[in-house]
C-alpha cells in the first residue's frame, strides 16, 4: 500500500506548481488554470486524509470543492471575456489601468 | 441517535439566509419582465424589503439559539450580532445604490440579486461552525462580489478591478482550503468544536500550525490585512462605490467573524506572532500609503487596510476583552465607512468622474449638508470622541494594554496620529479650498438621505452610548469561549509550565 506521506507530497507539489504558475505565467487563462491546479492539489490531500482517518466525509468534501470550483470557473471565464472585450488582450502585464 | 430529517428548529436557525436567498431569487425571476427603469426602481424596492426581512429574521432567529443541521451551524449571540450587522449594512448599501444605479444608467436586476446572494454567504459565514461550510459560504459571498466589482461593464477600470479581485481572491481561497484540508488531516474532523477538543486532548501536531497559517492567509486576504492587502486599492478604485461600501464592511465583518471563531474557538496554536506581525504591518503600510493618495476611493482603500490592522490588534489581546473589542470595532467601522462611501458614490456622478481629492475642493460651500456628513464620518475614522470610531479604538487599545501588548499599542497610537493627517486633508479640501471648475452637486434624493441619516445616527450612537452594544458583544464573547472551556475541563492534562 502506498503510504500517506506520498500522497501528501504529491498534493503539496501540485499546490506548489499552481502557485508558481500563478506567479510566473502572464496569460490570464493560464493563471486561472494554475488556480484550478491548486484546488486539485487540495482535493488530493482531502482524499488521502479521508483514507487515513477512515472518514467518508473527506471524500464528500472533494465534491463540494469541485462544485465551488466549477462555479468559480463560470464566473471567472465571464470576467475574462469582459476584460478581453474592453482591452483586447489576455496578457496581465497589459491589464494595468489601475496602478498596482 | 442522529435524526436524518432536519427539524423545524434547524430551518429557523438559517432563516435569515433562506429569506435573503428567496428575495434574491424573486429579484432574478422578475428581472427579465421589467424594463431598465423598472428594474432599478421595483427590484431595488424588493431587494430592500428582502434585506429588512433578513434583519427581522435575524432577530427572530435570536429566540432559538443552538446547533442546527448536524452541528454545522450555530446560532448564538455572536452569530446574531453579525447577522444583524450584515443585513443592516446590506439594507443601507441598497438604499445607496438606488440613486447610484440610475445615475450610472446600469440595468440593476442582477445587481440587487447578487447583493442579496452575497449577503447569504456573509451571514452564513458568521454562523457556520464547520470549516467546509465556512469555505462554501466564503465562496458564495466572494463569487458574488467578483461579479459586482465588475458591474460597470462599459468601464475598462471596472472589469480590470473585477479580474484582479477574482484572480487574487481565488488564489487566496485556495490557501484557505489547503489549510482546511491540513486541519482535517491533523485532527480527523472539520467541525470547529471537534477540532478544538482533538487539539486539547491529543496535543498539537505540527500539521495544525501549518494549517492555521494557511487559513490565516486566506482570511487575511478577505479582511485586507498586510501582507495580503495588495489587491485592495486597485479593486476599490475600479469597483462601483456602493459595492466598495459592501466589500469593505460586510465581507470584512463576515471574514472577521470567521477569523474570531477559528482563532478563539479552536484556540489555534501559534496565532500570536502571526497576528502581531500582520497587525503592525497593516497599520503602518496602510496609513503610510494613504498619505500620498489623490483618489478618494484609493485613499479609503488604504484606510480600510489600516483599520483591518487596528482590528487585528484586538485579536492579539486576551480572548475576553479582545473578542468584544473586535466586534465593537467591526460595527462602528461599518457605520462610518458605509456612510463615507455613500457620500463618495453620490458625489462621483455619472461614470464616477469626480473621485479625486481636488474634486472635493469647496464642497463645503456647494453642498454644506453633504460636506458635513462626510466630515462626521471622517472624524469618526480618525477616532475623535463622541463618534463610534473613538470608542472602537479605545476598547481595542485598552484590551491590548490589559494583555500587556505595549509595543503593539504604541504602534497603533502612532499610526492613528498619522491617519489623522490624510482624513483631515479631505476636510480641509472641502472647507478651505476654492472650488475648481464647475461640478454640479445633485440634490440628495430621499433614499440616499435615509442611508446617510442611518449611518450618521449609528456612528453617533456608538460614540455617545456604546454601552448596550458593548454589553452584547461581551456576552457573545463569553458564549464564544464556552464550548472551548467545556472542551478543556474534561481533558485530564495537568497545567504543565505554570510552576
Amino acid at each position: 500500500m502506498v503510504p500517506l506521506s506520498y500522497y501528501l507530497m504529491l498534493s503539496g507539489i501540485l499546490f506548489a506548481c499552481g502557485i508558481l504558475g500563478f506567479l510566473l505565467k502572464r496569460n490570464i487563462i493560464t493563471i486561472f488554470m494554475s488556480i484550478e491546479l491548486m484546488l486539485n492539489g487540495v482535493n488530493l490531500s482531502f482524499v488521502a486524509f479521508a483514507a487515513h482517518w477512515h472518514a467518508l466525509s473527506g471524500q464528500v468534501f472533494v465534491f463540494f470543492v469541485m462544485v465551488v470550483a466549477a462555479a468559480e470557473a463560470a464566473v471567472g471565464l465571464a470576467i475574462i471575456i469582459a476584460v478581453y472585450r474592453t482591452r483586447e488582450t489576455l496578457n496581465v502585464d497589459q491589464v494595468n489601468l489601475l496602478k498596482l | 441517535m442522529t435524526q436524518t430529517i432536519p427539524q423545524v428548529a434547524d430551518y429557523i436557525r438559517i432563516l435569515p439566509e433562506l429569506v435573503l436567498a428567496f428575495f434574491g431569487l424573486v429579484v432574478m425571476v422578475l428581472d427579465p419582465l421589467l424594463d431598465d427603469e423598472g428594474s432599478r426602481k421595483t427590484l431595488g424596492g424588493i431587494a430592500l424589503l428582502g434585506a429588512l426581512c433578513g434583519l427581522g429574521a435575524s432577530l427572530w432567529m435570536a429566540q432559538s439559539p443552538g446547533l442546527a443541521f448536524w452541528n454545522m451551524v450555530r446560532v448564538d449571540s455572536f452569530s446574531v450580532f453579525f447577522h444583524v450587522l450584515i443585513t443592516a449594512i446590506v439594507a443601507v448599501v441598497i438604499l445607496t445604490s438606488y440613486e447610484y444605479m440610475a445615475v450610472q444608467r446600469i440595468r440593476a436586476g442582477e445587481y440587487y440579486g447578487l447583493i442579496l446572494f452575497g449577503a447569504v454567504g456573509m451571514t452564513l459565514m458568521s454562523s457556520a461552525v464547520e470549516l467546509v461550510l465556512i469555505f462554501i459560504a466564503l465562496e458564495i459571498s466572494s463569487i458574488s462580489s467578483y461579479v459586482l466589482a465588475g458591474f460597470r461593464r462599459r468601464e475598462a477600470s471596472s472589469s480590470e478591478s473585477s479580474l484582479k479581485y477574482f484572480l487574487l481572491g481565488s488564489f487566496a481561497t485556495a490557501f484557505f482550503l489547503y489549510g482546511v484540508a491540513l486541519m482535517f488531516g491533523a485532527t480527523g474532523s472539520t467541525n470547529i468544536t471537534a477540532i478544538s477538543q482533538a487539539l486539547q486532548a491529543k496535543g498539537v501536531p505540527r500539521l495544525a500550525y501549518v494549517a492555521v497559517a494557511l487559513m490565516f492567509v486566506g482570511l487575511g486576504f478577505k479582511v485586507a490585512s498586510a501582507p495580503f492587502h495588495v489587491w485592495t486599492p486597485d479593486v476599490y478604485e475600479g469597483a462601483p462605490a456602493p459595492i466598495v461600501a459592501l466589500m469593505s464592511t460586510g465581507s470584512k465583518a463576515a471574514a472577521f467573524a470567521v477569523l474570531l471563531r477559528v482563532m478563539f474557538e479552536i484556540n489555534t496554536p501559534g496565532r500570536f506572532w502571526l497576528i502581531w506581525v500582520s497587525a503592525a504591518l497593516s497599520m503602518t503600510l496602510g496609513n503610510l500609503s494613504a498619505l500620498v493618495q489623490d483618489n478618494v476611493k484609493r485613499l479609503l482603500a488604504y484606510s480600510s487596510i489600516a483599520h483591518a490592522g487596528y482590528l487585528l490588534v484586538a485579536f492579539a489581546a486576551q480572548p475576553g476583552p479582545g473578542i468584544s473589542a473586535a466586534m465593537f470595532y467591526t460595527a462602528s467601522y461599518a457605520a462610518m465607512n458605509v456612510g463615507a462611501f455613500a457620500v463618495v458614490s453620490h458625489f462621483a456622478g455619472a461614470e464616477e468622474r469626480y473621485v479625486t481629492l481636488a474634486d472635493y475642493a469647496g464642497l463645503g460651500r456647494r453642498s454644506p449638508l453633504l460636506a458635513a456628513t462626510l466630515t462626521i464620518f471622517l472624524l469618526s475614522l480618525i477616532g475623535i470622541p463622541i463618534t463610534g470610531g473613538f470608542f472602537a479604538k479605545f476598547y481595542v487599545f485598552s484590551a491590548a494594554l490589559k494583555s500587556g501588548l505595549v509595543w503593539l499599542t504604541l504602534i497603533g497610537l502612532l499610526n492613528s496620529a498619522i491617519g489623522a493627517y490624510y482624513y483631515l486633508r479631505i476636510i480641509v479640501m472641502m472647507y478651505m479650498r476654492e472650488p475648481k471648475g464647475e461640478i454640479t452637486v445633485r440634490r440628495i434624493p430621499a433614499s440616499l438621505g435615509v442611508a446617510l441619516a442611518l449611518s450618521v445616527l449609528a456612528t453617533l450612537y456608538l460614540g455617545v452610548l456604546p454601552g448596550r452594544v458593548l454589553d452584547f458583544a461581551l456576552r457573545s464573547a463569553t458564549q464564544l469561549m464556552q464550548p472551548h472551556r467545556a472542551a478543556i475541563t474534561p481533558a485530564p492534562t495537568p497545567p504543565v509550565g505554570t510552576m
